[in-house]
Formats: structure tokens, C-alpha cells, sequence
């Protein structure tokens, strides 16, 4: 830059006006529903907090937690709900069962709840394969003894075919608040230390590969599983100074750290380097020119625990099956709040911004 | 990743910059353009700015082949994609690069058949997967995904596909960069020369920079040590005093070009008399077309276009930004009219054009030259 005197007051003035712009609550002013309102971004966040949230008026809702607290009678429990559309059904490393009920007990977990029951709602088009669904409902019974959760409630519907693309499951979960969690989008601190559990990007890739669009071939699986173990082991270790948990699925990591930086008002600081990544998901990244760090998970969280508990809290989660190769990816600092920074591997830094839409492949 | 992971060696980087430092001299202000948006990309995703000297600045320059489609073009694209029966095919950056009326995204959600591909190919395997329906590509990309647009319109001409068809938005490098140098205010002293364009074109196109305007050029590849070591031959070159094309992407790039992309592009295509670059207005034979031979495969004939011409809002300076006269906050609509969410320029259609990431990150740049 030229010298110090760029920093005029017009300058300033128009960074005054984008900062306002920007603090503001988003409004949703859509003419429609476009793909990027489903992406995880800042499309997704449009929607959520410029038309449902003002609209349901609840102040557990506003909080964006993975799943909502109530408390009857002094018992907490946490309610979440999800709907499950991926194209295609069956895919390396899982299907869609697997995904509804993994997918549940997850955003139980990460809000710091034991799962306990779940309901299903299964949308059928009409001429799916009994033998498809079958293998579904299989996948279901499968994920849900091992997660733990039974399934006690459920509905069914048929639509005609072409309506939806072979099945769409909805669930909703609940589960019974661990005493042991004080946990809160809003508790990040300074100094605390940035946890995943282990590769990122591995089941967005593994859906880019399997629908075979990219002509591509890679030994890449999705990561669905349950992460209520490694919660567990997460709460046993660091209790209290474990200060928030998230589940990092569509807009991957870094949209997880966007959300997280804004609602605690602190500064997140990456790592690349130190993000542990399959070789197979760098390549494909690497030839699309997508950042890994954007690409969905289905059984990774990111934690943040204080510095002096940190180490322990790592060593707890990697002692977990599935979780061996968890680290530690960087930090939280105060300043410039509310964004997220990489330090590149390279040597220098850039911001992690939140996406519009969907990441999609450069020519460029 | 081997064969990659070389050229992004963190203490080369540093051996490099601290070459870089050693070549400047103190008090002098450098301002170096990488043409191309790939470059553009590598400097942002690995820092490449934070290792050098605060007296050397890059200004990115107009080489993202997606952000220089003007509105009108894209308000053509989307009245093909709404025809009914037609399948329409583009990569995806394009998706989002707004028209006067929206997106090809949004044309999608209006119920267009809109289809993001990853080859031109891929497109003309659609058209013969779905022999009822008309398919049609929206050709983007500099003289690097001419040759590939090129080859897939001769495989559909030899094997008879007659419902694809293909609108040319190609165009070519050397026009706009003359255009900016023709400029009386230029404020450059060098540039990254484009690697990838320089695969198809060679080095010998870029002459004209030090013959006739005095720049020198340094054609990189696109690993964050190629980017750094260009700049350091750039800044040598204006410490020796000498001003040449130098080849920094000598692994990739030979310097008479790809003979057999060239002659296929000379082929199917001829250049367009004019063309309208988003931010930077009509640039003379800048743009390529189908030739007469092919004119049955080009779109904009087979079915019509709207044509219209929207032009870019009067206060609109992304010219300017380009040249590196004014800053992206000097903008009379930066910041107002023209956001990220509702892009005018071209400096703010793409997340790393000059305008988007000041928008986005300014304050935190800021805050990095006061540290």
C-alpha cells in the first residue's frame, strides 16, 4: 500500500458502511429458493435468521445450537430434527439410513446430549425397489444400535415418481442434557484450543465421486458415524473447559468456524498445515479447486477447549476408535472478531470467509 | 501430493522473499499485475502477499474469464437456457456471475435445465445421451479452454450431433492487456505473464510488452513459488535495468505455444470484430466466434439471441481498479451500489477480484499494515 495516508476519512467512512452492513441482521429478501439457501452459507444463514427465527419468536431457536434445550420438570433435554436428501441413496462408506440416524445423534451429541429416541419419517417415490428399502430400513436398525437410540415413533408417505429421488428421511432426535456440559456457541475464549476429530472433507468428496460426474476414481468413504464416543470421552476429559462442540456437515469446517467466530465475537485462527487431511480428498479437492475445509463431513466435530486443558482433551479423543487421527488445528484470539484467518502452510495468511452458495469448481 | 507439494515449500517461500527484499530499492513503490485469475487465486488461498515488502503491490488484472462476461451476454445465455426442450450446459464459476436479470442459478430454480460440466465434452455426451432435446454450451475461457471448445465442436461436426450447439464467449489475452497499457494513466511496472494461456499461445505474444510500452513480463506457473519467483525476476529485471519476456514456467510452457491447439482453434473459430468486457467496455477483436464452417453449431445463430446490450452503471470504474489509478474504496459506487451480493463490476463478480476482496477482508488488510 502507497502509505499510511490511504487510512483517510473517506476510507474509513466506507468501511464504516460495510461494517454496518454487515452487523446487521440479515434479511431474507429472495425472490425464491435457490440451490445456495441449502449450501450451509451465507445464503442458508439468510434464510434461518431473516425469516424462520424472527418469524418463531423462541430465544432457544435464536441460539442456533445444534439442538434446542427444554427443561420439564428440571429434567434437560435436548430435541433436534433433520431431513436427509442426498443423491445418490447408497454410497462408499454408507447410505442414507445410516446418514439419518448418525446425523441425528450427532447434532444430540455436539449440544452435549446422550441420545436417547429418535422418531423417522420416510418419504418413498413411488416405484423404488422393496428390496432398496428394505436395506435402508436395515442401515437404520444397524446405525441405531450401535449409536445407541431407539427409534420409537415414525410415519410413512408415497409420492408419485419423480416427486423426490428414491427416499427422503426426516428424524427428529431427543436427548437427555450430560451434567457434565457447559456448552454454548457463544463460550468460545481467547487462548482456547481448536480441535477436529479427525480428516476433513472425506463424505462430500466421496458423494462428488460417487455420483460419477467427475470421472474421476479415488478410494475416498464417507465418514458417517456416531461421534456420541467421542463426545464422551471430550466431556470425561475436559468437562467444563470443553466450551462448545460442533458437528461440522454441509459447508464444512469452515463455515463452522464462521458461525462460531460471529456468535462469540472472537477472531479464529487456523492452521493449515496442522489440518489433518486423507491424500485422496487433498487430490480431488486439488484438481476441482475446492478447499477441503468447505466440503461436507458426516462424522467430524470441531471443539474448542481451554489452553490448559487441551492437550488432555486431545489425547482423550484420539484414544477413541475412529478418532486416532484428531488435532489440534489452531486457536481463538480476539482481534479482528468475528472472522476467521489461516495461516497457509506457505507461510502466509488470508481469511476463511463464509460462502454464498455451494463451493463450485473454478475454471480459473 | 508429489510434484506439488515441492513448489510449495514454506522455506524456499522465505529464502524467496528474502531475495525479494534484497532486490527493491528502499522508498521505491512497485505495482506489478498478474493477469490471470488462476495467479490471482494462488496469491490469495497461500498468503503470497504477506511475504512481500510493503513497497511491492499486486493489482490483480482482468484475466478471470468468468468475471469479464458482461451482463448482456449472460441475459443471452439465460433466454437460450429458458427456451423449452433446451438442456444448458456451462461450468460452474459461471453459474453465479449475475445478468441484468439474475444468474444461470436462478434462471435454474426458475425451472431452466441448467447443468454445471466439467469439459465441454461432457456437454456434447449429454447431447448425445438426450437425442430429443436441443443441448447447448456457454463457451467461457481464454485462449486456455478455447482449444478444448474447439476439439468438441469438431468431434460433434464429424459425428453428426445436430442438437448441440455452443455460444462462444471465448476471448483472448492480448487485446485487453494492450488496452490497459494504451492507457495514459497506467500506473504498472511489470507482469506475471498468464501460465496457462501460455501453454496454447507460447511466449512470443507477449513481445509487445517491453518492445513497444517497456514492462517487462514473467510467464509463471501457479504454485505460490512460481508466483513468488516471478515477482523476484519481474523486480531484477527493473533493478538490472532490462526489460524482457522471461519464462519462469519453462517446465510447462514452450515458447512457440501448442502448434496443434493453435492450428484447431484457427480451425473452428475466427476472431469477433468486437466484444464487451464487463468494467472495461468494448475492446477491438478481442473475442473469438464460430467460423462460417461451424455456423451451424453456434447457438447465438441456430436459435437467436436477445442481443441486448446492458451496459455496465456510468459510475462503474473498474477500469481504473484494473489499472491501479484508484483504489477499490475510491469507487464512486463501491461499497453502495456495488456489493458482493449485488456485483456491478467485474472487480466485484468474483470473490477474489479487487473489489470483493477488499470488501470482505479491507478491514482486516488494514489492520495488517498498521501492525
Amino acid at each position: 500500500m502507497s502509505a499510511p495516508d490511504a487510512v483517510t476519512g473517506r476510507e474509513q467512512r466506507i468501511l464504516d458502511i460495510i461494517e454496518t452492513a454487515r452487523s446487521k441482521r440479515p434479511r431474507f429478501k429472495d425472490a425464491q429458493i435457490t440451490m445456495a439457501h441449502g449450501a450451509g452459507g451465507k445464503a442458508t444463514q439468510t434464510l434461518i435468521e431473516g425469516l424462520l427465527v424472527p418469524a418463531f419468536g423462541s430465544s432457544t431457536l435464536a441460539s442456533l445450537g445444534d439442538a434446542g434445550v427444554v427443561t420439564i420438570d428440571g429434567a434437560a433435554l435436548a430435541l433436534t430434527t433433520d431431513s436427509f436428501v442426498v443423491k445418490p441413496i447408497r454410497f462408499p462408506g454408507g447410505s442414507i439410513g445410516e446418514l439419518a440416524v448418525n446425523g441425528t445423534v450427532n447434532d444430540l451429541a455436539v449440544s452435549g446430549a446422550r441420545p436417547v429416541a429418535m422418531s423417522l419419517s420416510l418419504v418413498l417415490e413411488e416405484g423404488l425397489a422393496a428390496q432398496e428399502l428394505a436395506a435402508e430400513v436395515e442401515a437404520i436398525a444397524g446405525a441405531a444400535r450401535t449409536a445407541g437410540i431407539e427409534v420409537i415413533s415414525g410415519d410413512t408417505k408415497v409420492v408419485e415418481r419423480g416427486r423426490c429421488d428414491s427416499m427422503y428421511v426426516s428424524t427428529t432426535g431427543l436427548g437427555q442434557l450430560d451434567p457434565r456440559a457447559a456448552l454454548s456457541p457463544q463460550g468460545l475464549r481467547p487462548g482456547d484450543r481448536i480441535l477436529v476429530s479427525g480428516p476433513v472433507g472425506n463424505h462430500g468428496t466421496a458423494i462428488m465421486l460417487a455420483r460419477g460426474e467427475l470421472g474421476l476414481e479415488a478410494e475416498v468413504s464417507s465418514d458417517t458415524r456416531s461421534l456420541w464416543p467421542a463426545v464422551d470421552a471430550l466431556l470425561a476429559a475436559a468437562g467444563a473447559d470443553l466450551h462448545c462442540m460442533r458437528d461440522a456437515t454441509r459447508g464444512g469446517v469452515a463455515s463452522v468456524l464462521n458461525e462460531l467466530a460471529r456468535a462469540s465475537g472472537v477472531a479464529v485462527v487456523v492452521r493449515e498445515a496442522d489440518v489433518p487431511l486423507d491424500p485422496a480428498v487433498a487430490g480431488a479437492a486439488e484438481l476441482l479447486g475446492i478447499d477441503p475445509m468447505y466440503i461436507a463431513n458426516e462424522g467430524k466435530l470441531v471443539a474448542f477447549v481451554a489452553p490448559e486443558t487441551a492437550g488432555t482433551a486431545l489425547a482423550a479423543l484420539r484414544a477413541v476408535p475412529g478418532c486416532e487421527q484428531a488435532s489440534e488445528i489452531g486457536e481463538v484470539k480476539t482481534e479482528p472478531p468475528g472472522m476467521v484467518l489461516v495461516e497457509t502452510g506457505f507461510g502466509g495468511r488470508r481469511v476463511m470467509d463464509q460462502l454464498v452458495g455451494d463451493p463450485l469448481p473454478r475454471i480459473c | 501430493m508429489r510434484f506439488v507439494d515441492e513448489f510449495r515449500d514454506a522455506e524456499l517461500g522465505r529464502a524467496l522473499a528474502g531475495q525479494i527484499l534484497a532486490t527493491v530499492e528502499p522508498g521505491r513503490h512497485y505495482k506489478v499485475m498478474e493477469v490471470c485469475g488462476g495467479h490471482t487465486h494462488s496469491i490469495y488461498k497461500y498468503g503470497i502477499d504477506d511475504l512481500l515488502p510493503a513497497n511491492v503491490e499486486l493489482v490483480h488484472g482482468p484475466g478471470c474469464p468468468v468475471c469479464v462476461i458482461p451482463m448482456g451476454r449472460v441475459d443471452d445465455g439465460i433466454a437460450l437456457a429458458t427456451r423449452p426442450g433446451v438442456i444448458f450446459t456451462c461450468f460452474g464459476d459461471m453459474m453465479r456471475v449475475p445478468g441484468s436479470e439474475g444468474t444461470f442459478l436462478d434462471a435454474k430454480a426458475r425451472g431452466a435445465d441448467v447443468r454445471m460440466v466439467y469439459s465441454p465434452l461432457d456437454a456434447l455426451r449429454i447431447a448425445k445421451e438426450n437425442p430429443a432435446r436441443e443441448v447447448i454450451f456457454f463457451a467461457i475461457g481464454f485462449e486456455t479452454t478455447a482449444p478444448s471448445t474447439a476439439l468438441t465442436l469438431k468431434r460433434a461436426k464429424a459425428e453428426g450431433v445436430a442438437n448441440f450447439s455452443c455460444v462462444c464467449n471465448h476471448v483472448t489475452i492480448v487485446p485487453p492487456l494492450r488496452a490497459l497499457l494504451e492507457s495514459p494513466d497506467l500506473r504498472l511496472d511489470g507482469f506475471i505473464g498468464p501460465g496457462h494461456v501460455s501453454t496454447v499461445v507460447g511466449a512470443r505474444p507477449f513481445g509487445f510488452i517491453p518492445a513497444d510500452y517497456g514492462r517487462p513480463v514473467v510467464i509463471a506457473g501457479f504454485e505460490p513459488l512460481d508466483v513468488l519467483q516471478a515477482i523476484q525476476m519481474i523486480l531484477r529485471q527493473i533493478a538490472d535495468g532490462r526489460c524482457e519476456v522471461e519464462n519462469q514456467y519453462r517446465r510447462v510452457v514452450p515458447y512457440e505455444g501448442n502448434l496443434r491447439a493453435l492450428e484447431v482453434m484457427a480451425e473452428v473459430f475466427e476472431l469477433r470484430p468486437h466484444f464487451e468486457w464487463r468494467g472495461l467496455g468494448f475492446i477491438s477483436q478481442s473475442a473469438l466466434r464460430l467460423s462460417d464452417a461451424y455456423a451451424d453449431l453456434d447457438a447465438e445463430q441456430r436459435f437467436g439471441v436477445p442481443g441486448v446490450r446492458i451496459a455496465d452503471p456510468k459510475a462503474c470504474q473498474c477500469g481504473e481498479v484494473l489499472k491501479g489509478v484508484i483504489k477499490p474504496w475510491e469507487c464512486k459506487v463501491f461499497g453502495t451500489a456495488c456489493t458482493p451480493e449485488h456485483a456491478i463490476g467485474t472487480c466485484m463478480v468474483s470473490p477474489e477480484g479487487a473489489c470483493a476482496a477488499y470488501y470482505n477482508y479491507g478491514r482486516f488488510a488494514r489492520e495488517r499494515e498498521v501492525v
